[in-house]
């Protein structure tokens, strides 16, 4: 029951130094051991991120949200996940515990190569959400032809 | 917005229950709201990637157990460009000092969330009780 992290792959320096919190409403409950994943340190949602030759994957933890609720726009290299999780309290019902956030957030994730904007995909399962991301013509890796020496 | 299923083991099995979530790899608690309403609490949990046939809910002894079980989702020698967080069972356990009645106890689930409705015995739901006026 520990929050388990890899450090960055050490080559490519990933930069997403413009994660902001719309409020503060992700900030964790004081107390409590063995919290699943500490959302104000990255930012919410966390990302898990990887790369094959021509396609970047993102995946983010968003329960109980509904596609309605997010927002994605790619430009150039940036991908931008925004969306809202409001606390639906039943009639009448009071709070004992509230861990779950509620708020607005925005996340902005900077990767390394240029992506195609028109081929984006996303999907949402169970609270999971995959956003594949296409690189950019330019930015796939080229096989270069060796021409023997005459 | 789909039905769970609610198990009220009998003694002897929880110990099996026990062995099961320890398969390997990694258990998450799941970030949790609980609310009281004037007939029941009410469990919501945050369990992402968990499907429907995969939520394990015991009630036994006023201790409330919620296991939701993740299908590995990363083949092998996948190039991680960032890794926030990591992708396990998940398995969180109450006490619930209310009383509670045990053979109503519903849940669903739906877009990675578990609601589970624990409704409180009628002998601890605050009464209204009637004065007749005397003649």
């Amino acid at each position: 029951m520990v929050y388990r992290r890899n450090g960055l792959n050490p080559v490519i320096q990933l930069r997403d130094e413009m994660d902001r919190l719309v409020g503060d409403f992700f900030a964790p409950l004081a107390g409590g051991p063995a919290s699943r994943s500490s959302i104000s340190a990255q930012g919410y949602p966390a990302l898990n991120v990887w790369e094959e030759a021509d396609v970047i994957h993102v995946e983010a933890e968003v329960p109980e949200l509904k596609s309605e609720d997010l927002d994605i726009s790619v430009v150039g290299n940036e991908v931008a996940i925004r969306g809202k999780r409001s606390a639906g309290v039943p009639e009448g019902a009071a709070y004992h515990r509230q861990e779950r956030g509620v708020g607005e957030f925005n996340r902005l994730l900077r990767l390394p190569v240029e992506l195609d904007p028109n081929r984006v995909e996303a999907s949402l399962k169970d609270g999971i959400l995959l956003i594949k991301l296409p690189k950019a013509e330019s930015a796939k890796p080229k096989k270069i032809k060796v021409e023997p020496g005459k | 917005m789909s039905t769970v299923n609610v198990h009220q083991k009998a003694h002897g099995q929880t110990e099996e229950a026990r062995a099961e979530r320890t398969r390997g790899g990694q258990a998450y608690r799941p970030h949790v709201d609980i609310l009281e309403s004037k007939d029941e609490l009410i469990l919501v949990a945050d369990m992402p990637g968990v499907k429907h046939d995969n939520i394990d809910i015991n009630f036994e002894e006023h201790v409330l157990t919620i296991q939701g079980r993740v299908e590995p989702r990363y083949g092998e020698g996948v190039n991680f460009l960032l890794y926030e967080y990591g992708v396990g069972d998940f398995y969180r356990t109450f006490r619930l000092s209310e009383e509670i009645d045990s053979t109503k106890i519903h849940a669903e689930h739906a877009n990675g969330v578990l609601t589970v409705y624990l409704p409180k015995s009628e002998k601890t739901k605050p009464r209204k009780i009637a004065v007749t006026a005397s003649a």
